[in-house]
């Protein structure tokens, strides 16, 4: 049973790295205290997320879905849905980070750092 | 021959959508109406949905474009989708109208353009996550609601809500992260997106009893990322913030309309992806009863503990997203059903707690500390008749909203006696009891009579309901839909129970 497990481990290595990924993003996100450290930590989850995708969409040995050579089977190509999924979730990952960039212009303007807990001291001395 | 209500759905979402376009065009006052009329527009459709399904009985499958299943998109919709819609946009024409005057004051005149194009967008992709069929454009509307909502709380531009909405944004990115991997690894399994197929491949999955360990996990990415999303207890820090310093129209939305579109998106997950009984059993729903009990008691003793009266409303947000996931971790039908009354008549009910409070602390110089709304209950009557009406439906007294689902959440737990039984009771005896502290406690202060020289020296004002008809009007009507949840809950269970029975 460990062999088998490690065997698939191998096997799958990309949606393994895209996990690792994954999780290192989560914590960025989470754990950083730098404004922007986080937005890249959000940037790496996401991108993990895109990885894991395109693995499961590829094929070994096949080609990308556009017909070239008047090539119609269905068995020449690899799968169009996932990379159609990273499409769509790439232009939500650029429209949330801007909103996360401008919302950090906004409180660097105010406050003059980036570190989360300095703002909230900030805010809380600023009492209103 | 489509039946012709089969469309409304679509039309609800496209005309939400093409409103927000369009008023980027246009003048301030002209967005404003034409906000108006894009809401109503959805109330009506929704009613006319509502009436149509409850007379065929059943549900329907709308394909977009055409497009047969397993390549086409598609909405679904049922007696409980249309219901949810209904529901959702009355509350927000009302959340609406009810803010507007503060609105006018909080936030700069050339933003309110921005405010309405926002609304418009929420409204849209609330209606989309209550009647798409599919996973992926379910993710892509948890998105645009994430961004929408982020929008309504920076609207108001400063220090606190622009943290809030870093904190909002934080908490919701890792939520639909979660929810993104979840979808992508139900899709690497099953090799769909549309909820029937998907739930097809599952009931094969789980027959053969093959990739337990990717299914289980994706399951519980989805269910976690949602709660994050709706803040269910240990993941509710950003709540306050957003809920108390927003303008009032953003944060009657968020606490009543916001979260309850991601708990709708759950619920359909639950019911018609992955199929209920397979949920109940997995221990996800174990996760779900424990974490909703913690946040039932947590959420009010925090609210005692706030002098704030918006972050104290906001604490029982809290409390009240811990009930809901508490019936859905009974992993009953009746436990569901409790808890979608429960979605109902918090939306309702939070929502006239935050535009009635906004009338007190207005009287009150605009302090919104719990020591300076004595009297003010008088100062501003039809505000102090909101917030009592409010307090009592949370605390749970008969008439109002909140008794039906307390005593439908105390039936449920009853009816399957099992391990949750007791501390089902339990908490909800001391949560009940909680909410009555902190809720009666604010409306005894509010009735508290000031003295005179007080009111003069502090130049506390007053304000009569002719000053303030549209305010006035929307706290009537949300009264009145209040008491429309507590005492007509037959008819209302009714149709809860029929669309649930057609859900999945």
């Amino acid at each position: 049973m460990g062999f088998n497990i490690g065997s698939n481990l191998w096997a799958n290595y990309g949606e393994a790295i895209a996990m690792i990924l994954f999780g290192i993003g989560c914590a960025n996100l989470l754990l950083q205290k730098n404004l922007i450290k986080k937005i890249i930590g959000m940037n790496i989850m996401d991108t993990a997320v895109y990885l894991f995708l395109a693995e499961k969409g590829y094929i070994t040995g096949k080609a990308a879905p556009i017909i070239v050579n008047g090539i119609t089977s269905a068995d020449y190509y690899i799968n169009p849905i996932p990379s159609g999924l990273v499409l769509t979730g790439i232009v939500v990952s650029v429209s949330v980070s801007a909103l996360m960039l401008s919302l950090t212009i906004r409180l660097y303007n105010r406050y003059h750092t980036l570190d989360m807990d300095e703002i909230s001291f900030l805010i809380k001395k600023e009492g209103k | 021959m489509l039946d012709f209500a089969q469309n409304f759905p679509c039309f609800s979402i496209i005309i939400c959508m093409m409103a927000g376009i369009i008023t980027a065009a246009l003048p301030r006052k002209a967005a404003r109406v034409l906000n108006y009329i894009a809401i109503l527009a959805v109330l009506g459709l929704s009613a006319g949905l509502l009436f149509y399904t409850m007379q065929t009985g059943g549900s329907f499958v709308y394909k977009m474009g055409r497009f047969p299943a397993p390549w086409g998109n598609e909405l679904r919709a049922g007696a409980l989708e249309a219901g949810m819609a209904f529901i959702f946009s009355f509350i927000m024409f009302f959340s609406m109208v009810g803010g507007y005057h503060k609105l006018k004051n909080e936030v700069e005149l050339n933003k309110h353009k921005l405010y309405y194009i926002m609304v418009d967008l929420l409204l849209s992709s609330l209606l989309a996550l209550v009647y798409t069929n599919d996973l992926f454009t379910a993710y892509v509307f948890v998105e645009i609601n994430t961004i929408s909502a982020c929008g309504l709380i920076i609207i108001r531009q400063n220090g606190r809500t622009i943290e809030a909405g870093v904190r909002y944004m934080v908490m919701s990115l890792l939520g639909s992260g979660m929810l993104l991997m979840g979808i992508c690894m139900l899709y690497d399994l099953t090799g769909h997106l549309l909820m029937e197929n998907v739930h097809t491949a599952i009931t094969y999955i789980v027959k053969t009893g093959t990739y337990q360990v990717p299914l289980i996990i994706s399951i519980g990415m989805m269910t976690v990322g949602l709660a994050i999303k709706s803040a269910l207890f240990p993941f509710h820090a950003w709540l306050p913030d957003a809920y108390g310093y927003s303008t009032v129209s953003s944060a009657a939305i968020l606490s009543s309309l916001v979260s309850k579109g991601y708990i709708f998106l759950l619920i359909k997950i639950f019911y018609r992806v992955i199929g209920f009984n397979i949920i109940c059993g997995t221990k996800i729903i174990n996760v779900l009863f424990a974490f909703g009990l913690c946040g039932m008691i947590f959420g009010s003793v925090s609210a005692i503990l706030e002098k704030d009266i918006r972050r104290m409303i906001a604490f029982s947000s809290v409390a009240q997203i811990g009930y809901i996931y508490m019936g859905f971790g009974l992993g009953t039908t009746e436990g569901m059903t409790a808890s979608i009354y429960h979605i109902l008549a918090h939306a309702a009910t939070k929502s006239l707690l935050f535009i009635a409070a906004i009338g007190l602390t207005d009287v009150s110089g605009g302090n919104r500390s719990f020591f300076e709304l004595s009297g003010s209950g008088y100062r501003n009557k039809i505000a102090g008749v909101g917030f009592t009406v409010g307090s009592l439906s949370m605390v749970g007294i008969p008439f109002f909203a909140g008794f039906v689902t307390k005593y439908l959440f105390a039936e449920a737990a009853i009816i399957h006696p099992t391990e949750k039984m007791l501390p089902t009771l339990v908490v909800l005896a001391i949560s009940t009891i909680l909410n009555a502290i902190y809720f009666l406690k604010t409306t005894i202060r509010i009735y508290t009579p000031e003295k005179k020289e007080i009111i003069e020296k502090k130049k506390y004002t007053s304000i009569v309901w002719a000053k303030q008809k549209a305010y006035s009007f929307a706290i009537v009507m949300f009264v009145i839909f209040n008491m429309v949840l507590g005492l007509m809950s037959e008819d209302i269970l009714y149709i809860i129970q029929t669309g649930l029975r057609n859900f999945a």
